[in-house]
Order: C-alpha cells, then structure tokens, then sequence
C-alpha cells in the first residue's frame, strides 16, 4: 500500500555556533544550497519545498515559516513549513518524505533551521512560554525544570547514577571533536561532567547542549529519479512520529512510550522486525546526555534501564556494536533546534554512503536511523534509512 | 559530513565581537498580549483554588479521577463525568533543585520544583509545583507532602494560591 | 513534476465528517481546548469513527503568535483524541494542512486522517502588532502604522493594473455582506449600500474598514479518507480531485503585487489534478478568500474565473450573485462571517462542503455538484492553496 519508495540525494550544513552572522533567511539558504550542489541539481529541479523551524520566538518573527521561505528555496512553489517543537529537524524529511511518496513531487528540498541567538536577554527564555499559561507560567517554570524531573526520574526508576549518565557528554562532545561544524567538541572526562555547575540538579553544565544558530538541508527524490542523480542513494524507508498528552505531569517521565510507538511506526515501514540488531548506527536525539539513553530504550536499542550500561561498557562508541550519535550529537554539535535533527538525518546520510571521514564508523553500516524529541517531553519523531 | 566537501558555510560572532559591538544589531522589542479564556474546566479549578481546595474531574468509563480537570478524558475520547474534590496532600513523583532563572539568569537562593501525585487522584495524575520548608539534599522521591496556601485573603484563583507543598513528617 | 502528478489522476480523497464550533466573534465561556473538543466530537459523529482506533494521522494548522504559546503542537492531542498517536502541526493556512492530509492518504500512510485549525482571536488583546511582528524585521516592520497598509499598497496596485473601478470592491463587501445574513455561522452580515461601504472608515486608503474581514472565534474538523473506506464511512462524502498550494516572495517590494501569483500556480496543479480545462465553465459555485474585498476580485482572476481585469465588472453585473451564473462566496465568505485566521481556508470547505451535501439551507446553490475552494495566508505573506471539490 505504500506507493514510492523514497531517498535522500543530497545533504548540506551550516557552522553550527552560538552566534552568527547571518539571518535565518541566509542560514536556510547556505544550507539548501549546499545540498542540491551536493546532489547535481538547481532550484529549478526542485517541485516542492518543506522547511522546519521550531519557535518562532527565537526568531523573532510571526509566521517565520513565510520569513524563511526564499533563503529556503520556496519562492514559486509548493511550500510547507512544519512544526513539531524539538522533533522538528527529523520531522522535515518526514514531510519531505510525504511529499513525494504521494506522488504529489518527484523532487523535494528540506531544510531545518535556527537562529536561536536573536532573543534577549537569553534564547532559553523563550521556552517559558511554552508552559500552560495558567497552571504553569505563574510558577517562573522554565524548560531546565522539566527535563531535570524527567531525569531524576529516570535515575530514579531504574537506579542509574549521574556518573553513568555523564558517559554520554564524554563520548558525544568527544565524537564532535572530528565534525568541521561542531559548536562543542571537546575531549572531557566524567569527573569535568561531574564538577561543573548544576544549572537545575541533576543536570549540570556539561550535561546539556547549548543554544546555538544553524541550518541543514537534505534533497529527497523519488525512486526513478533517486537513480539517475546518484549510484549511492540512501532510502528514506521508516517514517514515525507520535505526541503524547499534553498534561506532562500525568505522565509517567522515566519511559518515553511515545517514542516506543513512533519507533514501531517506523520499524514497521521498513520492515524492521529487530532494530537492536538490524540497526547499524543510530543517532538519537541528545540535547542532555541521559535523553540518549532514555531514547534508545524507547526505541528498543535497549532494554528498560540497561543503556546506560551499554554505553559504560562502549557497545555506543563509534568502534562499537552499536554506534550511537558518531557526529557528536546536539551535545557536541550543537544545539540550533531543528536545525540539529536534521544535523542528525546528514550524518547518517554520509555515515551510509562511508563519506563521514573521520567520524566514520568501524562497522560495515546499511541501516541507520536519526531521531528527534520535543515538546513538553512529548513527541518522537523517527526516520529509518538505509543504503 | 562528506569527505568530499571542505568547507561549511556560516561567520560567527563571537562574545567579544558582539560585546566591542563589531556588527550591526537591531533590537526591537515585541510585546504580545493575551487573555486567554480558561474555559469551562480551569475556571472551576481556578475557583476552587481560591476556596482552598484542589478539584478534579472524573471520567468514569476508564475510572480515572483527573488533575488538572478537563471536560473530556483524553483516553476514551469522551466528556469527563462528574466533579470530585482532591487532598490538597500527595506524593512527590519527582523534583529537581533549579539555579537558574526562566532567562538563564542565576538565582540566588536554588527552587524546589517537583512534580506531586495527588491524594486522590488516580495513581501517577500530579501537578508541576514547588517544594519549601526543607533542604534540597532531605527530598526524596516517594516524600509525603502537604500544600502550604496562601492566607484566604490573599488568594485570586491561581495555581499561586498554593505557596507550596511541604514534607509531611519532619525529618 | 508533471510525471509525478499523472500517476494521481483523480486524486479522489473524501472528506466523509465535517465538525465546527464557535463561529462567535468571542467564546470567553470555552478554552481553545474546549472549543476544538466540540468540534472534533462533531466531526467524528458525522463521520462515524473512534479517532482512538480509526485515525492513522492528525493534522493541526496553528501559529504561535495567534495563541499565545510557542509550540501549539503541545496543546493539540488530548481534545482531538490524538493522545500518543501520529499528530503533527503544519505551520500554515488549513488548506495547506488539507492538501497534507491528502498526501499522508496518497502516499499510503494513513487510511483516515483528521486536519484541525482554529482561530480563538478573542484571547489576542494587540493583534495588530503580532499582525506587523510578520514584516521583515530590518526593512518593513518600521512602519509604525497598522499593518494593513500592506493591502493598502497591494489594492492601489490591483486597481491600476486591472483597470477596475473603485467602487466593484464595495460591491464585493455589499454582495458577501448581505449573503451571510442568510448564513446561520456568520457574525458580521448586514444589509449595506456600496457608498456606506465606501464611506466607511479609511483603514490604508484606499482599503476601507467595511471592506476588511473582522476576526470571529471558532474550530474547524474534518475527517478525510481513502476512496475504499470512504464507501463504508458517512454517507455523504465531497471528493477532493484536485489540490494545490503555492507562495510568492516573502518580499513586498518584490512582488508583483497586482496579481495573486500564489493562486495562480496553486490553481494550476489544483486544476491538473482534477483536470479542470475551463476553470470558468466548471464549477457551479466558489469559495475565495475575501480576507480584504479586492482580494475577492484578484483571486477570481487568478484562478481565471475571470478574465484579467473584469472580475470587478462581472461583480457589479451580478454574475457571482447568489442567483448569479457562478456564485461565489454565497456563504458571506471571511467579510460577511468573519476571519477565522489560519483555519479560514477551512471555513471555505466548509462552506463549501456545505453546499454540495445540499445542507446549505437558504444559501442552497441548487444542483450543487462541484466547488473552487481558495485561501490566502493573510498579510504579509503571498502563500494560498486551491482544492477542486465535487460530490
């Protein structure tokens, strides 16, 4: 029942910084261009064009899906900018993907960016206005208060330390060392993770992905035409998103079912049947260190409690059984919301087609998969490719 | 990133290129108002909030008892039954000690914030508050708790009419 | 693009449960939540189906800056019935969420799919200024001036090039006015000569106040499905055989700002779709948007329902009268019901919709069998969407 088999062509990305230079227009632009030079083509092969863009506060533009649009490549044509908050970045080749499995395009240009730094006195305050207005915004929440109780949580259900968990910033920011757009890559020891400051215990400093302004892009075609740009397309063959309730306090925080389901939905579509087997390389969403491993328990990478131990143990590093965020992730790279996921969905692109350079991994990969997370601990956005 | 490409577009600007004011900025500053309509659930709330109680709306096809309150249970896809009032005491489910403020600003004496399951209501249905009269290194998950209001004069229906919750045994 | 297009032909999507709430110009009594709950429960009755096991995707048309929050997505699934499935939020008019849904169905990934938007206008205290925080930062926001000087601009514009008379855009307003008295959603009708129209308050001359849409509340939902399983489903299912979206520059000063070319280019692959070869013989009526009146007349031309220049003229002689040889907006449209902000693309279907069940009431189109749907995103943006509907 599923039409068109669909594949990334194409791939670019900017610098991922605390601040730049350029306007969103020009970031999404740098980015779009990018790709469709990577992949042979010009605006004018393009039929459709997704953009994904999270807040538009950042910004500081009201509907800045239409700001963006010419730096994205839209002008003149079918234009759609989605939105799902943090899940965005790999949400927007969803859309693509959707674009062109309908039949609807036969060439779709994606493109996820951020320009986080605008928002005075801090971007990070443009996340209090994502709280209920009434229940939450008059307590002075901000967005270090839910993801440090999702994680005392997670520590708590399952008995995992800070230390375990401070693994992820070692081998993330670590990784990011090899990637030319990398904001943070650094080589850090647990004990750094440790000692630096709590910003809303437990998560301290080290254990989180800062603000930052960027873009990427990837080009997707369809089948027929995938083949003729390229001899190494990557199939874009496992689509899944999910949103869970909104009344986050509801909810139980230690296990995201939602991403569980918006894996299945996905594993089904490509045909996953054993995704701690089938799945070469994975680049989970990590915008603090223990959401990598709280995800790949919720994408069956690992069981209830046991990642942490896997990444102990190095199944995670880039020689690994399972390698898990080789770029660097949004703790090395960087942070510029959507732009990061789609950060995500390019590494995996280049790790499949053996172009990631230093950052390759050991193992022959065919199957990868980019996933990203947001709203109020809400969503899982999930794409599985493969080469 | 493609062995093939060498170089990635995109010019930072540093914190001291931005502090020397080396480029160009524009500050505008956008204030957005709203008021936004609580609707028929969080009014009741609201209100209750300001008599000193916590009320809930039950749904009774799937038995849960629901905080906040909603007109319609979001699992069944249906409207919640009947209104139940809940203790102003519970559990905490989670909590976490914050040094920053909504703009990243430091605060100079760290919040409590915990996410507490109500008495009362159905296992695991909490509400986001803050926890006081305790140190940050005595909350334990699973801590009973009370809430603390804020004296009958001073309340205005906001979840604010609750100071916050506090440890039920003393430590 | 053309071969992808043809592996669609028909597209044939039906629309089988329609739901709406509010249409008020305030609904202080409902939260959002609230208010998108009636209409969703309406919608799925109408249909026939559980959204907790029936719906394989959810669609909402929000912005932010309409509601209040940053990532509306947030506050979507509870009321809809969306809890941990498949919701996403396309930050664009909800024809465009429309045209979504329908390549979710085509490309095999959903069976059944539900597309929302809403408008809760009356939550916004200084809409006007969340209107200009849209301009260009750096080059237009500037003007400190309502932000409809930007169809001040573009009305100047249209009524040079096109040669039409100042006064056919009053008639607009007096024609979608006076239609929506008949309508029972709308808020804003009444029974006006075109010089009090004229006569009205200058909002962006030569834009007058009767001749600019006024916000009301309300929640739109519709249940879309496959041509197998809208057999089973409701018994009154409007196809969708064609549908487009399209956007021009972001840039003002670029635009050719005397021609709707967003329409245009949506019509085009709205058209191909549907293979609609006389777009002016075709249909027996059409929802446009009239979010200022000379948008009615710019987009009639732009998706040749008239010839360039003559929409004006052909209003003024009644052609798209009620009774007229095509009518348009016989609902009222966004003047006469009121503006409904991202979900007045939906409120055309509705109205369109509507009309080829033969539940129209006093605004009966009579052998109603297929409908132009158009929107427009709104200032400052050249972004809109066309849909071919038919029963």
């Amino acid at each position: 029942m599923l039409k068109r088999r669909v594949a990334i062509v194409g791939a670019g990305i900017t610098l991922f910084r605390r601040r730049m230079l350029e306007t969103g227009k020009e970031l999404s632009f740098e980015a779009s261009k990018m790709a469709l030079d990577s992949a042979g083509l010009t605006l004018k092969d393009v039929d459709a064009v997704v953009e994904g863009s999270a807040p538009d506060a950042f910004d500081g533009v009201h509907m800045k899906g239409e700001y963006l649009l010419d730096g994205s490549g839209g002008v003149g044509k079918p234009y759609q900018r989605v939105f799902v908050g943090g899940g965005t970045g790999v949400f927007t080749p969803i859309a693509g993907w959707w674009n062109v499995a309908s039949g609807f395009h036969d060439i779709c240009l994606c493109v996820a960016e951020e320009k986080m730094s605008p928002l005075h006195p801090h971007p990070q305050y443009a996340f209090w206005s994502i709280f209920d207005q009434i229940l939450e915004r008059p307590l002075g929440v901000t967005l270090l208060w839910i993801f440090s109780l999702e994680m005392r949580r997670y520590m708590h259900k399952y008995g995992i330390t800070e230390e375990d968990i401070a693994h992820v910033a070692v081998k993330n920011k670590g990784n990011a060392v090899d990637h030319p757009c990398a904001q943070l890559g650094a080589r850090i020891t647990v004990d750094d993770v440790m000692k630096s400051e709590p910003i809303c215990w437990p998560v301290k400093r080290l254990d989180v992905s800062p603000p930052s302004d960027g873009a990427a892009a990837v080009v997707l075609a369809s089948e027929k035409t995938a083949k003729k740009l390229t001899d190494q397309p990557v199939w874009l063959d496992g689509v899944g998103w999910t949103l869970d309730s909104t009344h986050w306090t509801n909810r139980d925080l230690a296990y995201p079912e939602y991403l569980e389901k918006a894996g299945r939905m996905a594993y089904k579509m490509a045909g996953i049947k054993n995704p701690r087997k089938e799945i070469d390389i994975a680049e989970v969403y990590d915008p603090f260190d223990y959401k990598e491993l709280h995800h790949m328990e919720g994408l069956q990478l690992a069981g209830k409690g046991e990642a942490a131990k896997m990444t102990v143990e190095g199944v995670t590093q880039r020689d690994g059984d399972l390698p898990v965020c080789p770029s660097g992730g949004l703790l090395g790279v960087g942070n510029p919301i959507a732009a990061a996921g789609m950060m995500k969905i390019c590494e995996v692109f280049w790790q499949l087609r053996g172009e990631a350079g230093k950052r390759q991994v050991k193992k022959d990969a065919r199957v990868g998969l980019a996933q990203a997370w947001g709203d109020l601990m809400q969503v899982g956005t999930v794409a599985v490719m493969r080469s | 990133m493609s062995v093939k490409i060498t170089s990635y577009p995109g010019r930072e600007i540093t914190t001291d290129e931005l502090k020397q004011g080396k480029y160009l900025e524009l500050v505008q500053k956008f204030e957005p108002r709203y008021s936004w309509a609580a609707g028929v659930a969080i009014s009741r709330f609201l209100n209750e909030l300001k008599e000193g109680r916590i009320i809930a709306r039950k749904c009774l096809k799937c038995a849960r008892t629901l905080v906040p309150p909603r007109m319609y249970c979001e699992q069944c896809f249906r409207p919640t039954d009947e209104w139940a009032y809940v203790k102003d005491t519970g559990t905490v489910n989670t909590y976490s000690i914050s040094h920053v403020a909504a703009d990243a600003s430091r605060l100079k004496e760290p919040l409590l914030v915990a996410v507490v399951d109500l008495d009362g209501a159905s296992p695991g249905i909490g509400i986001l508050h803050m926890l006081g009269e305790i140190e940050p290194d005595r909350v334990r998950i699973g801590m009973k708790v009370s809430a603390v209001w804020k004296p009958a004069r001073e309340r205005e229906g906001a979840i604010t009419d609750i100071r916050y919750f506090r440890p039920m045994e003393v430590e | 693009m053309p071969g992808a297009i043809d592996a669609l032909l028909p597209l044939r999507i039906g629309i089988v449960g329609v739901g709406y709430s509010g249409f008020d110009s305030m609904t202080p009594g409902l939260s959002t939540r609230e208010l998108m709950f009636e209409a969703a429960s309406r919608a799925y009755e109408d249909a026939g189906i559980d959204p907790r096991k029936d719906v394989q995707s959810f669609i909402c048309c929000t912005e932010d800056f309409w509601e209040g929050i940053s990532i509306t997505d947030e506050y979507m699934p509870d009321q809809l019935g969306a809890v941990l499935r498949p919701l996403c939020t396309v930050s664009s008019d909800g024809l465009v969420g429309l045209a979504t849904a329908c390549m979710h169905i085509a490309s095999g990934l959903a069976d059944v799919a539900v597309v929302e938007s809403h408008s809760k206008a009356s939550d916004v205290l200084n809409p006007s200024e969340i209107m200009s925080f849209a301009l260009d930062p750096a080059y237009t926001r500037h003007v400190e001036a309502d932000p409809r000087f930007v169809a001040g601009l573009e009305m100047a514009r249209y009524l040079k090039d096109s040669g039409t008379k100042r006064e056919y855009c009053a008639e607009v307003a007096v024609k979608n006015k006076r239609n929506a008295l008949s309508n029972p959603r709308s808020v804003h009708g009444a029974r006006l000569t075109k010089d009090e129209v004229l006569g009205s308050q200058p909002v962006a001359t030569p834009l007058t106040d009767m001749e600019a849409s006024k916000t009301i509340d309300g929640s739109i939902v519709f249940v879309l499905a496959n041509a197998q399983k809208a057999k089973k489903l409701g018994n009154h299912t409007v196809w969708i055989n064609g549908i487009g979206w399209n956007s021009d520059t972001p840039w003002i000063e670029d635009r050719n700002l005397s021609r709707a070319t967003y329409a245009e280019q949506a019509a085009s692959q709205a058209y191909k779709m549907a293979n609609v070869r006389n777009p002016a013989s075709y249909f027996d009526l059409a929802e446009v948007d009239d979010t200022y009146s000379y948008k009615e007349l710019q987009h009639l031309e732009a998706l040749k329902l008239a010839p360039r220049g003559k929409a004006g003229r052909m209003t003024s002689s009644g052609v798209f009268d009620k009774n007229g040889r095509l009518p348009v907006n016989v609902s009222g449209g966004s003047l006469g019901v009121g503006h409904l902000l991202e979900a007045t693309g939906l409120h055309r279907v509705l109205e369109a919709i509507m009309q080829l069940r033969g539940d129209a009431g006093r605004m009966q189109v009579p052998k109603a069998r297929k409908a132009l749907v158009q929107s427009w995103r709104g200032i400052p943006t050249a972004t809109g969407a066309v849909a071919v509907l038919g029963n």
